[in-house]
């Protein structure tokens, strides 16, 4: 190993630390190239009675609505529920109800000015709680959780609460859209996270067979989930435009727009009734999930999955009851951000092991290491934690680091600003969950030219997490080869076979796998003497005519098993494992929270490019402390109120403390070089870890995140009335 | 659109004269220039008062500073002329391009009632200049803040300056702006006070706060409660408790709520009047 473990230069990292990097607005406009633009609800819920046309001559633009879509008016994803365009029910503020192409902005705006959608206003559901409609409904059961309940002496119960958040990526929404060749082939290239979803948006729009929809991935802005479905919506959008215009159409979300209008981190409420033994150890489980999934079921139900499967946190428990519910309201819908419904139940599960812990009058740390799991554990799904299980190293590591063990948690404190210190411990399953690899099939191309260079093929993204200089270590690594030789070909569905989604932490140890085995089956047909440089002995194999070309396609590790009806067995092919200790300061004026000191301890498996992993552990972490006290992200009347840069808060370099990121390699067998998933992990623990530290501070049971200062000055101000200059009017 | 840029002030004084569409000055663009991109303003007129020199730079005089209209938050923050305060607030005002081309002139002039300059004006009693063709006027910085996002400007006149009195050697003065983050924010609530103690008595006391009514306010009740009075932390308390009740009339917005707003900038000013 020569380049795995050591770095290897990003191939696009020059142009970017340049600014030469050409995104989707920076492209050249094309002569004869349109603009497109959205006509949006205003309204959250109600029937569209017609689109009125005012003052314009429209005969300088084209409108498309529902009735000119070539195919099916659905936005195909995983339940047919969405239409590409509204043609009857308004069920969200900002749903799309027609579009128009115009020759420029000036234009496209006065056309959009003068159409009005008219909608009888039905009345709208925004609270989850009461909502009739269930998008998907997931229960886990273990053990008798009901006789535990009954014999049991303590119970202790605790209701959590996490708002929105939004992924606030760099670059905003955009694609753009060609005219059908000739032959009917639509081509659309743009910021996104899965070209194959893309792909397969299209072919349902516009009826056509997958070699009749190319999608190209240009580079993209970040995504952190928010441009693994959306940019599904904008492609559609843009390829009708630009079918029904016959030019070349552009669609780039403003800031305003994308904030408004694309989906961000599903809102959640998860109740937890604990029965604990009095040395803390956990005897039974009763946990119920609770999601708002906004008005359509997008992605939803997958969310819901992994909310529900890390739901009872990274602990043993052999009587365990999992209730999960994803529901509809009239909000835009929620979708993917890094971390997938973890973040969500991980905050819940850490508050209540805190709670737990302080019922019993231990310390944190010890109710986590009584009921951690540890290898040859099960989890609640009974799942045998077979290998790769850090859990033990990084709570050991943690602790070596900070001294938290030996840290008095929730001692009285005094003085104006007050210090206090909190731990969060917590797993992440990489990859898709339960047979979704399996059915999903990722391939991998690998191929040799004349000059003995590999040209990888993947529909993996780079969307700034490093996969192409993670590639490019396993393909050098595993051929043998200099980076030089190695070309990672940039994502376009006429050149990449389907690697899956960049999504689930899984490019790394899904696709990278496939990519570490293409390579060793080349290396091997390739042979020779491996003191002779690979280049040269792959080019004399390429010249004599030997196989140059190898296709690896993902096959589960075996033994796995799941039951996708009783969510039961192997639910993820193994799991990240982490632990994170905040030390924050309150300012009992303000309410502010100062983070002070984050150290984050992650077990990788094994890091392929230390310093891209150590950066995705920071910047993983940072998005956590954001959504723990900064990022207040709410709807009013299903309308974001934080739709501009002014208002939707997320931490600057000031609200940064300093992060140590301590590395635990404990390495996976089926992952490449043992590595396993990394990008969502360092998500899930920040947010309960900061909370915890706050509880330390000042005495206040944060059940809420953001914890912003307003809802600390309420806890506090109720816990302390005689604190308070002014009677709290609720 | 109709766009001058006039070279001196003169020839500015002119135009806004003479113009029949009411003119919008363009100073720093930090305000304007985000209003007409987000549709919120398109003025038919729009006057660039930016390389007018006249309006630029800090000068001495008998009594006090005269700040030109067009000093940008990072000029003030770097001179040595401009009272501590008004520099703790020029430094928190956005980022450092925000900075560069904010000015005080127009945070006087866009009057929103989150402006972080102004209330600091209010505290030091400062005196904003008018002028217009016809002549000069000056008014308090008070009395030009006449309500939400609107001041005492005509259409024919610009901010020429803001005159500061020297401090009194033993006067202290405090400012703190509570924001959504720790750099470029839009403040929750943002207090400003100049006060003298003599003995124990309270012989002087300015405020000004931003964000917890429709504008900047000053704060009578807050001197009145505590002028002439002796400074224990009974007083303080006790003022502070009734300038919240009085004279704030904050409101929940975006960035924060009513409730949090009153009763933080009560602790706020007891903190600052007890430093």
């Amino acid at each position: 190993m020569r380049h795995v473990g050591n770095r290897v230069a990003r191939p696009e990292g020059p142009a970017k630390v340049e600014g030469r990097a050409v995104y989707v607005d920076d492209i050249p406009r094309a002569k004869d190239e349109w603009v497109g633009g959205t006509l949006r609800s205003p309204v959250a819920h109600g029937k569209l009675r017609c689109i009125e046309r005012g003052d314009f001559d429209f005969s300088r633009v084209v409108v498309v609505t529902a009735e000119d879509i070539p195919g099916d008016n659905v936005q195909a994803l995983i339940v047919d529920d969405q239409p590409i365009l509204c043609a009857d029910t308004v069920r969200h503020v900002e749903e799309p109800i027609a579009l128009v192409a115009a020759p420029d902005q000036g234009t496209l705006c006065a056309a959009l000015d003068a159409l009005e959608p008219r909608i009888d206003p039905l009345e709208p559901v925004f609270d989850a709680e009461r909502s009739q409609d269930v998008q998907s409904e997931i229960s886990i059961d273990k053990g008798d959780v009901d006789a535990t309940f009954e014999g049991a002496t303590r119970i202790v119960e605790g209701e959590y609460h996490t708002d929105s958040q939004e992924q606030l990526y760099i670059e905003t929404q955009g694609m753009i859209a060609d005219p059908p060749t000739a032959d009917g082939t639509i081509t659309v290239r743009g910021s996104l996270q899965c070209p194959h979803y893309v792909q397969k948006a299209l072919r349902r729009a516009f009826a056509v067979p997958p070699e009749k929809a190319r999608v190209v991935q240009c580079e993209t802005g970040g995504g952190f989930g928010g441009k693994e479905d959306y940019p599904s919506v904008v492609a559609c959008h843009a390829a009708l435009l630009a079918h029904a215009s016959g030019h070349r159409v552009r669609m780039v979300y403003d800031r305003n727009e994308d904030l408004l209008a694309t989906p961000k981190r599903h809102p959640s409420r998860v109740r937890h009734r604990t029965v604990v033994a009095d040395d803390g150890t956990l005897l039974a489980m009763d946990i119920d999930v609770l999601l708002d999934g906004g008005a359509y079921t997008t992605l939803s139900p997958v969310v819901l999955s992994r909310g529900v499967i890390h739901a009872a946190g990274a602990y043993r428990c052999d009587n365990i009851r999992i209730r999960g519910r994803v529901v509809g309201t009239n909000h835009v819908p929620y979708g993917a951000f890094r971390g997938f419904g973890a973040p969500q139940v991980c905050f819940a599960i850490e508050r209540q092991m805190d709670r737990i812990a302080a019922s019993l009058g231990i310390h944190p740390v010890v109710i986590r290491q009584r009921n951690m799991l540890r290898l040859g554990d099960r989890t609640a799904t009974s799942q045998l934690l077979k290998e790769s299980v850090g859990s033990e190293e990084v709570l050991r590591r943690i602790l070596a680091h900070t001294g938290f063990d030996r840290h008095e948690w929730r001692k009285e404190r005094s003085g104006n600003k007050r210090r206090g210190v909190g731990l969060s411990f917590f797993y992440h399953g990489a990859g898709f969950t339960g047979s979704g690899e399996e059915m999903l099939k990722g391939k991998v191309t690998v191929e040799l030219d004349d000059d003995g260079c590999a040209l990888v093929r993947a529909g993996s993204t780079e969307i700034g997490q490093g996969k192409n200089a993670m590639f490019t270590a396993i393909a050098a690594d595993a051929l043998g080869a200099e980076p030089d030789a190695i070309t990672i070909v940039d994502p376009d569905t006429a050149a990449v076979p389907d690697s899956g989604p960049t999504v689930a932490s899984r490019t790394c140890m899904i696709v990278g796998g496939c990519l570490d085995k293409a390579c060793r089956t080349l290396a091997d047909r390739v042979g020779g003497d491996p003191n002779t440089p690979f280049r040269e002995r792959a080019s004399a194999f390429v010249r004599g005519g030997g196989d140059a070309v190898a296709t690896e396609t993902y096959g589960s590790p075996p033994g796995l098993q799941w039951d996708q009806n009783a969510y039961r067995g192997d639910a993820y092919p193994v799991f990240g494992w982490a632990a994170d200790v905040a030390e924050v300061e309150v300012d009992l004026t303000t309410f502010d929270v100062e983070i002070v000191r984050f150290v984050t301890c992650v077990d990788v498996g094994h890091a392929i490019q230390p310093q891209i992993v150590e950066g995705q552990i920071e910047g993983g972490t940072l998005q956590s402390i954001g959504w723990s006290h900064i990022e207040v992200m709410t709807a009013e009347n299903g309308r974001f109120r934080q739709d501009r840069l002014a208002t939707c808060i997320i931490p600057t370099s000031l609200d940064t403390p300093p992060i140590d990121v301590l590395l635990v390699e404990e390495p996976f067998s089926n992952g490449p070089f043992g590595a396993k998933g990394v990008g969502e992990l360092p998500m899930d623990g920040g947010a309960p870890a900061i909370a915890s530290a706050i509880e330390d501070a000042i005495g206040v049971h944060v059940t809420h995140v953001p914890a912003t200062p307003e809802r600390l000055l309420e806890a506090w101000l109720e816990a302390h009335p005689d604190d308070a200059f002014f009677e709290a009017k609720r | 659109m109709k766009f001058d840029k006039p070279r001196s002030l003169g020839e500015a004084l002119s135009i806004l004269a003479d113009a029949e569409l009411e003119p919008h000055l363009l100073a720093g663009g930090t305000d304007l220039l985000v209003e007409i991109d987000t549709g919120r303003t398109a003025p038919p007129h729009v006057v660039d008062i930016w390389g007018i020199p006249e309006l630029h730079g800090i000068q001495r005089e008998a009594e006090g500073v005269r700040i030109g209209s067009l000093t940008t938050c990072t000029e003030l923050y770097r001179d040595a002329r401009t009272p501590d305060i008004l520099r703790d607030a020029a430094w928190e005002v956005g980022a450092e391009q925000i900075r560069n081309r904010a000015t005080i002139g127009g945070n006087l002039g866009t009057a929103s009632p989150a402006a972080d300059l102004t209330p600091v004006l209010f505290a030091l009693g400062a005196t904003v200049r008018l002028c217009a063709r016809r002549g000069d006027r000056d008014l308090s910085a008070r009395q030009f803040i006449t309500g939400y996002r609107s001041n005492a400007l005509r259409p024919s006149e610009l901010i020429h300056s803001v005159w500061i009195p020297d401090r009194p050697d033993d006067e202290r003065r405090a400012f703190r702006k509570v924001g959504t983050r720790r750099a470029q924010s839009i403040s929750k609530l943002v207090v400003a006070v100049a006060f003298r103690i003599e003995g124990e008595v309270v012989i002087a006391c300015r405020g000004g706060a931003g964000s917890v009514a429709p504008r900047t306010i000053d704060l009578p009740v807050l001197t009145r409660e505590i002028l002439g009075r002796r400074c224990t932390p009974e007083r303080i308390a006790h003022a502070a408790r009734m300038s919240a009740a009085l004279d704030c009339a904050p409101v929940d917005d975006v960035r924060s709520t009513a409730l949090y707003r009153r009763e933080v900038f009560a602790r706020v000013l007891v903190d600052l009047l007890s430093r």
